[in-house]
């Protein structure tokens, strides 16, 4: 934005704020300098102008002093203007800082940097205190921000998805309620037109550019939503029903020891663990990662599933 | 998206919120106003000459804004209707409410219910734009070593080192080491310490799920000047010049190795097929990992490691017979 520009847009907002009254165009050109001559181009100039101050978040407020009153006019309203009074004390300023902080190079870093501007211009005093607490990070993902904005704006979505396993991506139509953060992975949950279902997707799967399929307040999120739940339903595994039984090396192991019903001593250096998994095909993978420090003894099924597993990294 | 004060209607947003940020506090000098900002003081001194310079010529000619920064002092005499600064937008309410009910859910610096309150009067100033953020929510997990995690606290506080029996599953193995406490980070959903290890006598994270025992000692904790925190902002794996780089490549079953480790690069090869690189300090992890994937990834370089995964294949496979 040009300096000249600045100061217009500056100008303009300090005019509409002043004024009680709604003022007509050709009363703010009369206002604010650095507008051009020609009313055409003064138009177009005017018409941007109260757009980017709407990108701002400023309430431009169009309407009529009096029902006679032919021409539309414009101000901002202080009441909707200005930031409520808030008074923090020092250790909520803290905590707050810390929560600025959260957002790393993540889409909304920029954001939470604007909010403690405003706070700090509010008489905030967030200072950056190095306290013996734990500090969160948060990172993004590409999928994020439009995705953020079309749950902001109520807006639904389109995007090729490529679902675990799957070998092409197919193109998806959703209406989003939320983006949820599990784990550490990002999830966004809604309504899928084409099936007509609740479902929820992992943002990192999301292939390519999403794209807005309608305009901004579109999406009705049902009443009693809630995102977080739908996603922590979608995402839990059912409870572990098999039970096997492993040879596992004494020392090694740790990650299946720590689950195990059971772990005896089998004699030269191995225990006998008794284990539960739910998927026959996933914990033969998990046991393969451990190499010859762990052998499947039973069912009968695991352990032709770990051997054919090794076989495949063998080949 | 509201644009950060560095994008270009970043400065629209830094003077109005300027002139706000002096009144509410009287006077204050141009060094602090800077570094508040983020801004160099020349860059500061160029905005409040603009902020002076406005003027608004109808009715009357008059100069809404006087201020003055003489003896590198900022007060502001007469600002109109700027006095406030301007609400928050909901990508910014969203922000830090989100942040916040993070920060609640960790446990992180609630002593005192700082947090509850913090969020409170947020959403109270908010107003209307901080609706939308019960729509995206962060979930962390339960750290199941709650134990863990307040003997670290203890340790953090009173400068003590502590002794950590700790999981290194590239090895299968458990170590014991030594190590001066420098923070606690909860990274992408997992808790972290962070310190100097005397053993590898080098800054290292710890996951807390991967601490199988700890004890405090009676030690005075003592980090060596030379020790950096990590960025972890940068990424919380950052591979040196001596790693070892690793290409594989990824039927569609595996696919998952790209979500889930950093890689340098990552290349479709048509039918849902993929070719990963990524550098990794312990070729044994590597190892595992390809066991894992069995007849899903296979390591196409180096041409070694390759052969030493057909050996552990056949070790395992061993057992078996």
């Amino acid at each position: 934005m040009s300096r000249r520009k600045t100061e217009r847009l500056l100008g303009l907002v300090v005019c509409l704020l002043s004024s009680e009254r709604y003022l007509t165009a050709l009363q703010i050109r009369a206002a604010v300098p650095g507008y051009p001559e020609s009313f055409e181009a003064f138009k177009r100039m005017f018409e941007r102008d109260k757009e980017e101050l709407r990108e701002l978040g400023i309430p431009l407020e169009t309407g009529s002093n009096s029902a006679a009153d032919e021409e539309l006019g414009y101000r901002i309203p202080r009441q909707a203007y200005v930031l409520p009074e808030i008074r923090l004390e020092p250790d909520e300023a803290a905590v707050l800082s810390l929560a600025a902080r959260v957002w790393r190079q993540a889409e909304l870093a920029g954001a939470a940097a604007g909010a403690l501007l405003k706070l700090r211009a509010a008489g905030v005093d967030a200072e950056e205190t190095r306290q013996p607490g734990i500090e969160p990070r948060l990172a993004g993902e590409a999928a994020f921000g439009p995705l953020w904005e079309a749950v902001r704006d109520r807006r639904p979505v389109t995007f090729a998805y490529r679902a675990a396993g799957r070998s092409e991506p197919q193109q998806r139509r959703l209406e989003p309620w939320g983006v949820v953060n599990r784990h550490g992975r990002w999830y966004v949950a809604g309504h899928d037109t084409d099936r007509d279902a609740v479902r929820v997707f992992r943002l990192s799967r999301i292939m390519g550019a999403v794209r807005f399929t309608g305009p901004a307040g579109s999406v009705t999120v049902p009443d009693g939503t809630d995102v977080r739940e739908t996603v922590r339903e979608w995402d839990t595994d059912p409870p572990p029903q098999q039970t096997a039984v492993l040879r596992v090396r004494q020392g090694a192991g740790h990650g299946i020891r720590r689950y195990a019903r059971s772990v005896q001593p089998a004699g030269d250096g191995w225990d006998l663990v008794d284990a539960r998994y739910s998927d026959v095909g996933w914990f033969a993978e998990y046991l393969a990662w451990f190499g010859p420090a762990v052998v499947a003894v039973e069912p009968a099924d695991l352990r032709e599933a770990v051997i054919r597993q090794l076989k495949g990294a063998l080949a | 998206m509201t644009g950060s004060p560095a994008t270009s209607s970043g400065r629209l947003q830094r003077l109005l919120a300027l002139v706000p940020y002096v009144m509410s506090r009287k006077v204050v000098g141009l060094a602090d106003t800077a570094a508040a900002f983020g801004v160099t003081e020349r860059e500061l001194v160029d905005d409040l000459n603009l902020l002076w310079c406005v003027e608004l010529r109808s009715p009357d000619p008059y100069c809404p804004i006087d201020l003055s920064y003489e003896g590198g002092e900022i007060e502001v005499s007469q600002a109109e209707q700027m006095d406030r600064p301007l609400r928050l937008a909901v990508d910014e309410a969203s922000a830090l409410l989100v942040a916040l009910r993070m920060l609640a859910e960790v446990g992180a610096g609630d002593e005192g219910s700082a947090l509850s309150r913090t969020i409170a009067k947020l959403e109270a100033a908010a107003g209307e734009a901080g609706a939308v953020s019960s729509q995206v929510a962060v979930q962390v997990d339960k750290i199941a070593e709650q134990a863990v995690l307040t003997q670290l606290q203890d340790a953090l506080a009173r400068r003590r080192v502590v002794h950590l029996s700790y999981y290194v599953p590239g090895r299968d193995e458990t170590t014991e080491r030594d190590v001066d406490p420098m923070r606690l980070l909860v990274v992408d959903g997992r808790t972290y310490l962070e310190g100097w290890c005397r053993s590898a006598e080098a800054v290292r994270l710890f996951r807390l799920d991967r601490v199988l025992g700890l004890q405090v000692r009676d030690l005075a904790a003592d980090v060596p000047a030379e020790a950096e925190p990590k960025d972890v902002d940068e990424g919380l794996y950052r591979p040196s010049p001596d790693d070892l780089r690793v290409e594989i490549e990824l039927a569609p079953l595996g696919r998952w190795v790209a979500e889930y480790y950093p890689c340098e690069s990552v290349d479709e090869l048509g039918d849902g097929r993929l070719r990963v690189r990524l550098r990794t300090p312990d070729s044994r992890w590597v190892r595992r990992l390809a066991l894992r994937l069995g007849e899903n990834g296979r390591i196409t370089r180096p041409a070694d490691l390759a052969a030493q995964v057909r050996s552990d294949a056949a070790a395992a496979l061993a057992q078996y017979d």
